[in-house]
């Protein structure tokens, strides 16, 4: 990194993937509960939930291992 | 507060201003909209906006010196050099370019990122980079001043600033095209709002927010785009049935090369029929595997300038390195799409849907284009939010890049031609006052650029290209600059200067046509006409009628009236006798077949809108019908080859436009080399100790001190190209 007080941009990177995830979990669950009327192909395979969870793993990890507060003074 | 204020306010704006359906001069008109996004999908893209400005604001206290505003502080890690190496190349433009490149070529699509870029950057990796690193240069055009003088460099900063904005507009209004046809977003709102959110991280933040923009880019472009050819993959039936449905489609989608083989790196190169890029192994080796990859990974400064802010040398060599391993697997992302084109996209009558190059007059009227293959796919496979996450990925990618050439112009206008120049002896903050209106400078002739191109949209047949004139020759007089020290002054400017006049010539030759270029004869039938569609019983069209309206000819040969010759140029109106034009037409001794475009009429039967497109199919003209006819021959296309002179540039008849550029580059590198050569034996050499730390042999590498074996670089370039040479032996 940069600088040793500087916010790294696995922080960052792991915030946006956290948001993302949340919303694209919260997307497929509602698919679920009110499936759409015209659904894309392989939705049964309800690759939103999956991708959403991936990608709340990867952004919590990167989240809370880079996280500011443990690398400032 | 007033930094997450201003966010909101542009993200409100974004969310707002960008569904905004106006129709513009340059929006290609009918052409219904490729993706649906529904709300969540827009607040994914807002909440992009938003981090990427905070990054911008949050930087701006650490961009305080003109190194690290230009260079980043020269302290980035491996990895962080590494994934920014990689990400500045990998623009949607990229993404989308190279998938529709393998839907057309086939897997030799893959080659970019095998042959045509690993054993470069290796190179670059293991033997440029410790004379980069070491004359501690801020550019590319910087270590030509160093070497050779100030010709050199002159030459090639000029170039390049202007150049890297260029080409940066044309992304910018690809992007713009692209967001219109696929989303309907208005192009003008598409061009400000992502260039006034890169101006504003590039003024604040210089290249050290692009670069943690690109990082944020790398995940994003393979998380949003790496579902596609998994569910496609999974929707074809697995890897081997997805071949060959591949194949088998491609004899129907590419007619005209039937015979090729769609799903081979090597196997299909032994001669120039056998591929359906019209090139043969000699030409894939050595026009990309050698002369357009090494001038693009090891000169490109906007590559270049990515690792050689690493902390040291290792971290910039690793940093090369990682960023070779992640370019092999672009394919995966770039290549499957490519070819699950050709595989699983179907008409909903379950025949293979046929996409049409840009050039096409179908294209975006009745047809999807190359470049919609990916875009396809992922409105066939995602659905909301991860839409909304695949199309964040696209923007994501045109703005990185469109940084990374703005920060790019910053630099090197700024060290190689304004303080060389114009101003030798200010101060520290003047250069960086200078960076950052430069930033913004670079934005706005990008703005400019995009907006001409709205006029010129064939401008940006050859702005592509344009790269290539500059960057191969750069390559031959920087690498005999830095491996023989007997290269002169002089046999460096004029091996460079002769080769970017060759590399022009060979353009210009092979899009020059003595006996005039004619595009293919077509019939456009304007908005609102009215017309009769005669069918078979199998539902094929026989017979198109023109009932009213009007009617554009391209080339056709129009019989007016009985016992006179036909007229091909002009507007008339049609007789009482009405006139039939036949599928085939003659221009000479050239028969082709009638193309006919209906973008938007009204059917007589039905009143009902329609559009269509067909070949070979007779067309009727009612009395009154209005017929502007036109006569094209050009003696020079900048959209067309004229196969009897690519034979002498690519040897072949049959090299499609790829096998041309990779020969061109070929001949271009031959020439810079012979003339920098042969122009040195005769000229007078600089003296030994100038050349310390720029040529090998006068260099000494500094040690670096021990490290755990893992940390070698040489190490992982070998293991890099035993994978490579593995990839291309299964793949065969």
């Amino acid at each position: 990194m940069y600088d040793e007080h500087q916010i790294p941009i696995w922080f960052f990177i792991g915030l946006l993937l956290t948001i993302y995830g949340v919303l694209i979990l919260g997307c497929g669950i509602y698919n679920i509960i009110n499936p759409p009327e015209h659904p894309v192909k392989l939705a049964n395979l309800h690759m939103d939930i999956w991708w959403g969870i991936l990608l709340l793993v990867i952004g919590l990890i990167y989240s809370i291992k880079y996280r500011p507060s443990k690398r400032q003074p | 507060m007033k930094l997450l204020k201003n966010l909101c306010i542009a993200a409100f704006l974004f969310v707002f201003l960008m569904p905004f359906k106006t129709a513009t001069a340059a929006s290609g008109g009918a052409a219904s909209h490729l993706l649906n996004l529904s709300p969540i999908d827009m607040v994914i893209i807002a909440i992009y906006f938003v981090v990427v400005l905070a990054i911008g604001f949050y930087l701006k206290k650490y961009a305080s010196t003109g190194d690290v505003f230009f260079m980043a502080g020269r302290k980035m890690t491996a990895w962080i050099a590494g994934l920014s190496f990689i990400s500045a190349n990998l623009s949607s433009l990229e993404t989308m370019g190279w998938s529709a490149m393998a839907y057309q070529y086939g897997m030799l699509g893959a080659h970019a990122y095998l042959i045509g870029a690993i054993p470069a950057i290796l190179f670059l990796a293991i033997v440029m980079m410790p004379f980069y690193y070491i004359c501690r240069t801020h550019s590319v055009p910087g270590y030509l001043k160093l070497r050779y003088g100030e010709g050199p460099r002159a030459l090639a900063g000029i170039s390049f600033t202007f150049l890297t904005v260029m080409v940066s507009g044309a992304s910018m209004f690809a992007m713009a095209k692209i967001l219109n046809l696929l989303l309907g977003w208005n192009m003008n709102v598409s061009i400000w709002v992502s260039s006034i959110t890169v101006g504003i991280y590039v003024f604040l933040g210089g290249l050290l927010s692009a670069v943690f923009n690109e990082v944020l880019q790398f995940f994003l472009i393979w998380l949003g785009t790496l579902l596609v050819p998994i569910l496609g993959i999974i929707s074809a039936g697995g890897w081997t049935r997805m071949l060959a449905t591949a194949q088998k489609n491609a004899a129907i989608i590419h007619p005209t090369v039937q015979n090729a083989d769609f799903t081979s790196l090597w196997r299909n190169l032994g001669s120039f029929d056998t591929n359906p890029m019209g090139i043969d192994w000699f030409g894939m080796v050595f026009g990309l595997g050698l002369a357009v990859s090494f001038g693009y990974w090891c000169t490109d400064f906007l590559q270049v300038q990515r690792v050689i802010i690493a902390k040291d040398l290792r971290s910039a060599q690793n940093g090369t390195v990682i960023g070779a391993m992640l370019k092999m697997l672009v394919p995966i992302i770039v290549t499957i799409p490519g070819l699950l084109g050709l595989a699983v996209l179907l008409n909903p009558n379950g025949t293979p849907m046929i996409l049409v190059p840009e050039s096409d007059p179908r294209a975006n009227i009745t047809l999807r284009t190359f470049n919609d293959v990916l875009p396809l796919l992922m409105g066939q496979y995602l659905g909301p939010g991860l839409l909304g996450l695949g199309v964040t990925a696209m923007i994501a990618g045109f703005m990185s890049g469109m940084a990374g050439n703005v920060s790019a112009f910053a630099t090197v206008w700024t060290y190689d031609v304004y303080k060389p120049l114009l101003n030798k002896k200010a101060s520290d903050k003047h250069y960086l006052s200078m960076g950052r209106w430069c930033s913004i400078l670079g934005v706005l002739i990008s703005i400019g650029t995009a907006y001409a191109l709205f006029y010129f949209s064939n401008i940006l047949e050859f702005l592509q290209v344009l790269v290539f004139f500059f960057i191969v020759p750069l390559f031959g007089t920087v690498i005999l600059g830095m491996l023989w020290k007997r290269a002169t002054p002089a046999g460096g400017f004029w091996g460079f200067l002769a080769a970017i006049i060759i590399s022009m010539s060979m353009w210009v030759f092979v899009h020059t046509f003595p006996d005039g270029s004619r595009p293919h004869p077509s019939v456009l039938i304007s908005n609102n006409a009215v017309v009769s569609v005669v069918k078979q019983s199998d539902d094929k069209i026989s017979q198109v009628i023109v009932e009213s309206g009007q009617i554009q000819t391209t080339n056709v040969a129009i019989p007016l009236e009985a016992g006179k010759e036909p007229v091909t140029s002009g507007q008339y109106v049609v007789p009482q006798t009405g006139v039939e034009l036949s599928g085939v037409v003659r221009d000479g001794a050239v028969a082709n077949s009638l193309r006919v475009l209906v973008p938007d009429a009204v059917e007589a039967d039905t009143k009902q809108h329609t559009k269509f497109g067909v070949e070979g199919i007779p067309l009727a003209l009612k009395p009154g019908v209005t017929i502007r006819a036109s006569y094209i021959a050009k003696k020079f296309d900048a959209a067309a080859f004229n196969p009897a002179h690519t034979k002498y540039i690519a040897r072949s008849e049959k090299a499609k436009p790829m096998a041309v550029n990779m020969y061109s580059a070929f001949w271009s590198l031959i020439v810079c080399l012979s003339v920098t050569i042969g122009v040195s034996i005769f000229t007078k050499p600089k003296p030994v100790e100038e050349l310390r730390n720029l040529v090998m042999g006068l260099t000494d590498i500094p040690d670096e001190g021990p490290c755990p074996w893992y940390h070698h670089p040489k190490l992982w370039a070998a293991a890099v190209l035993i994978i490579l040479i593995a990839i291309n032996i299964i793949f065969w």
